[in-house]
């Protein structure tokens, strides 16, 4: 294999390991906000001993994306050294930009968030989760405007040619606001938060099934069912308005997400389908026009497609980033329909009496999660062959200097690492699981751990 | 070109990656070297109590690196680019040992098998000193100079290059500052007979550091000349090597005395020093090839755009005070000898 594509899969590999983790510290971290409010607000030690449960397994999560996202950072010097001189100037500033605003203030007050619950006040502790929860989400802020930048450029000017071309920023707040960035930054923080919510849920279903803490996962499951209802709606808007955006700006992107080939004529869309490249055709379960319908509010509307763009320039895996994306709108739209039907039996006050439904929100904690990795497949590469869309190829963004030997030895390497990191965090979070909120050996169920018994009665 | 307060952006731009450097080797140096020394304790307790010293402040430390490293790619393209691809096989085991010591940190707790603990132990400490001594190694080759070619693309023969002799020396003496600096560190943080421990094996590390340093000093000045020519050029540069010594010797003598607090400012003060140092001997250029002095990677031929640099340098104003907010908050939340409670590693 040749460099390129051993440093697209070393990347890809990566990027997908890394995203694993921060959906799940930003999702948790607006939870734990929550719960810790709740606590300070009411002084109801149900919700302490909640937060600081959400607060350990946000350790696991959190450690791991740091490592991961260190390697993230310096894959670009290292794999991808054509690309970085070409657009140090922007993404450059942009990755500078999540240190200084994002992963200092994140990491500054994660210690204090750890390890200082007996050590300073309960407002200040409450202003270091905040602190937290804030870095993470900045630091989603500044990484999406780089990569939105890289898909829909905005506010530079190329100067040099050749070798020696390389983007420089004119205008810095158009580079920050490109056309794509307002639209995704917002679908990635939804993503995030259903990825936290849905974990939550999924704990604190497991425990009422197994009857162990029960009055107290109760407590959780509502409050957070409520924030997986919102954003789970929510996520449709931004999706859709992301989808917009596409049409808009990428049009051969959305082409390849739909299939659709006519370079010009009414687009359908497909709730199930299969790409046949060869012969140009999709088999599946479509709504005739939709696509159409979706973009102009009309099923007649004529939509550019893929056979309006020359070869080169069409994304190569039709059938990946059809498959990936409809995958990402299904399970979408399983959430909503999961949390409206859970909101339902709720105000029937049946919620927990249903056992198959909180099996599903069991089972469902992986599905945000496969819907965050495959929606970013479908964007990157539904983005090919361009690196910078429009401007630079991904077949000249490598590193020339590094061997292909190289990049398989490190291929390897985060390989082996990555399948150990991931069996470690597995085993912890399923025995961090396990042991619960707090010690219940002696009172199977009661929200009181020891420690607030000593509290009440005074030693 | 355009300046702001009598020098221009690019050489601006230098020094707020030196300042950054600076920092991220004087936090991140203490809690490598405290690494270091881990598989010195012997007790379950020593251990634990060592690890907790550095349990809340090392990922901060971390971030260092990574503003660092943004800041290197923002600021200086180039040379962001061809360091990192030229060097890769040595930045690729740096991020795998990263990863190795904060899961070694994060993980060791978790279990009370005795093999779990030791494993763990160990993958800390091999990590802690290998990062220190890789990050000695990719200093000694910047300093040295690489085999850069036209276009900026590396030449040369890849991995076992990069192990010359001369980055062997500045490895083994970085590990050495930073062990120094890392008992230094945990002497603040201990108590009883860790403390005493320390204490002695504070001044075996400074003998060794004396004697690398003295050795990588004696051979930059013999065989690699183009790095004091800027001395040679400019002899009031000399005050600066001179307070470097000046510092350097403070270390032991206030340690002698007990006052651990004024030996840690110092070895701070030695470590910056020390990248000054370097910062003087490199200027303007950052990267030197070996192959022809034309191809070398300076901090013109390198720069972004003079409106990023300004736009970032805006950003530094604003986000430098916030960094240095945060991390004082986190080390006066966390002053004094370690207290373990539930919470602790
Ligand atoms: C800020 C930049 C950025 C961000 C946030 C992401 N990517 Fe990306 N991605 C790139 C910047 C990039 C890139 C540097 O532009 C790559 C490397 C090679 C390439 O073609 O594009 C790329 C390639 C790339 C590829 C290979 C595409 C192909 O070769 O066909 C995949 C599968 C992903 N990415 C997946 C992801 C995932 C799962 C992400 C979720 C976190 C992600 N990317 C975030
Ligand atoms: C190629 C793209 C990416 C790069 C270069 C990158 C870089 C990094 C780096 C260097 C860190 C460690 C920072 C520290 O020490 O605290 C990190 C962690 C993190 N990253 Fe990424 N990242 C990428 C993709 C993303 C994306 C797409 C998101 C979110 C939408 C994200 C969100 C986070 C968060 C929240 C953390 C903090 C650790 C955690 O919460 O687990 N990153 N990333
Ligand atoms: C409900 C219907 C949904 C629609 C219509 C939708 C639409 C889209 C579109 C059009 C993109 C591509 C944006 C681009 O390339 O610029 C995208 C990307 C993405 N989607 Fe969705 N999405 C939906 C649900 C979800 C859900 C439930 C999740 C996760 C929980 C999710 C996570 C992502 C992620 C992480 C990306 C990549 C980042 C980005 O490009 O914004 N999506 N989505």
């Amino acid at each position: 294999m040749d460099v390129e594509i051993l440093a697209r899969i070393q990347f890809a590999f990566t990027i997908a390991f890394h995203y694993i983790y921060p959906p799940l510290s930003i999702g948790l971290g607006l939870v734990m906000v929550v719960f810790e409010s709740l606590y300070i607000r009411t002084k109801n030690e149900e919700y302490h001993v909640l937060a600081k449960f959400w607060t350990k397994i946000f350790a696991l999560t959190f450690g791991i994306g740091v490592v991961t996202g260190i390697v993230m950072e310096f894959e670009f010097g290292t794999n991808w050294a054509v690309y970085s001189r070409y657009v140090g100037d922007i993404f450059g500033s942009a990755l500078a930009a999540e240190g200084i605003f994002a992963f200092a203030l994140e990491s500054g007050f994660l210690g204090v968030l750890l390890f200082g619950w007996n050590r300073v006040k309960p407002w200040v502790h409450l202003v270091s989760t905040i602190g937290v929860f804030l870095g993470s989400m900045f630091s989603a802020i500044w990484i999406v405007v780089a990569n939105s930048w890289q898909q829909t450029p905005a506010g530079y000017h190329i100067v040099g040619e050749g070798f020696n071309a390389r983007a420089e920023i004119t205008d810095f707040w158009a580079m920050v606001f490109n056309p794509s960035s307002v639209d995704r930054i917002l679908h990635v923080w939804l993503g995030a938060f259903l990825a936290g919510a849905f974990l939550i849920l999924s704990v604190h279903a497991y425990y009422i099934l197994k009857g162990r803490f029960v009055a107290i996962s109760k407590k959780a499951f509502k409050l957070t069912l409520v924030v997986a209802t919102i954003f789970s709606l929510g996520q449709l808007v931004t999706g859709h308005s992301s989808a917009d955006g596409v049409a808009k700006n990428q049009p051969a992107k959305l082409a390849a997400m739909e299939g659709h080939f006519d370079a010009s004529g009414p687009a359908d869309m497909y709730l199930l389908g299969w790409v046949d490249k060869q012969n140009q055709e999709v088999t599946g379960l479509k709504i005739p026009g939709g696509l159409s319908f979706l973009i102009d509010y009309d099923f007649e509307a004529p939509v550019t497609g893929l056979n309006a763009f020359p070869e080169e320039d069409r994304p190569s895996q039709l059938n990946a980033v059809f498959q990936f994306y409809h995958l990402m709108i299904t399970i979408g739209m399983f959430l909503i329909a999961l949390s409206l039907y859970a909101c339902f039996q709720w105000w029937r006050g049946k919620l927990f009496d249903k056992r198959w439904l909180l099996w599903t929100f069991v089972v469902t904690a992986f599905l945000p999660q496969i819907a965050n990795q495959v929606g970013w497949f479908a964007a990157e590469m539904g983005r090919q062959p361009w690196v910078v869309y429009g401007l630079l190829r991904t077949s000249d963004a490598f590193s020339q200097a590094v061997s292909a030997n190289q990049v398989l030895f490190s291929l390897i390497l985060f390989m082996v690492v990555y399948t150990l990191l991931f069996l470690l965090f597995v085993y912890l979070l399923n025995k961090k699981i396990k042991h619960g909120p707090y010690d219940d050996s002696e009172e199977s169920d009661r929200p009181l751990t020891k420690e607030i018994t000593g509290v009440l009665t005074g030693n | 070109m355009e300046t702001f307060l009598g020098l221009d952006y690019p050489t601006w731009w230098f020094l707020v990656i030196g300042a950054l450097f600076s920092g991220y080797a004087i936090l991140d140096g203490f809690d490598f070297g405290a690494g270091a020394w881990h598989l010195f304790f012997e007790k379950e307790h020593s251990r634990r109590v060592a690890l907790n010293a550095v349990g809340p402040v090392w990922d901060g430390n971390e971030v260092w690196l990574v503003i660092g490293g943004g800041a290197l790619f923002a600021g200086f393209p180039v040379l962001y680019a061809t360091l990192f691809s030229s060097m890769y096989v040595p930045f690729m085991l740096f991020l795998v040992c990263i990863i190795f010591r904060a899961i070694s940190i994060e993980f060791r707790g978790k279990e009370e098998m005795q093999w779990w603990r030791r494993t763990w132990d160990i993958g800390y400490s091999v990590s802690s000193i290998l990062l220190a001594f890789l990050l000695g190694v990719i200093l000694g080759n910047v300093l040295q100079g690489i085999a850069i070619g036209p276009q900026y693309q590396y030449q040369g023969a890849g991995f076992f290059e990069f192990l010359n002799p001369y980055a062997l020396m500045t490895g083994t003496t970085t590990l050495a500052l930073f062990m120094v600096h890392g008992a230094i560190y945990l002497l603040l943080k201990t108590e009883g007979r860790l403390f005493t421990k320390l204490t002695l094996l504070l001044k075996k590390s400074i003998i060794f550091f004396m004697l690398s340093f003295g050795i990588t000093t004696l051979y930059t000045l013999l065989y690699i000349p183009h790095l004091s020519d800027a001395f040679k050029n400019n002899s009031i540069l000399f005050a600066v090597p001179l307070a470097t010594f000046f510092s350097i010797a403070n270390v032991p003598r206030l340690a002698k005395k007990g006052k651990y607090r004024g030996a840690f400012f110092f070895s701070c003060v030695t470590i910056a020093l020390l990248l000054t140092l370097v910062a003087i001997e490199l200027y303007p250029t950052l990267l030197f090839s070996t192959v022809d002095p034309t191809y070398s990677i300076d901090v013109y031929n390198a720069a972004a755009s003079t409106k990023t640099l300004r736009i970032m340098m805006l950003m530094v104003a604003i986000g430098g005070p916030l960094v240095l907010g945060y991390t004082y908050f986190v080390y006066r939340t966390f002053r004094g000898k370690v207290i373990l409670d539930e919470t602790s590693y």
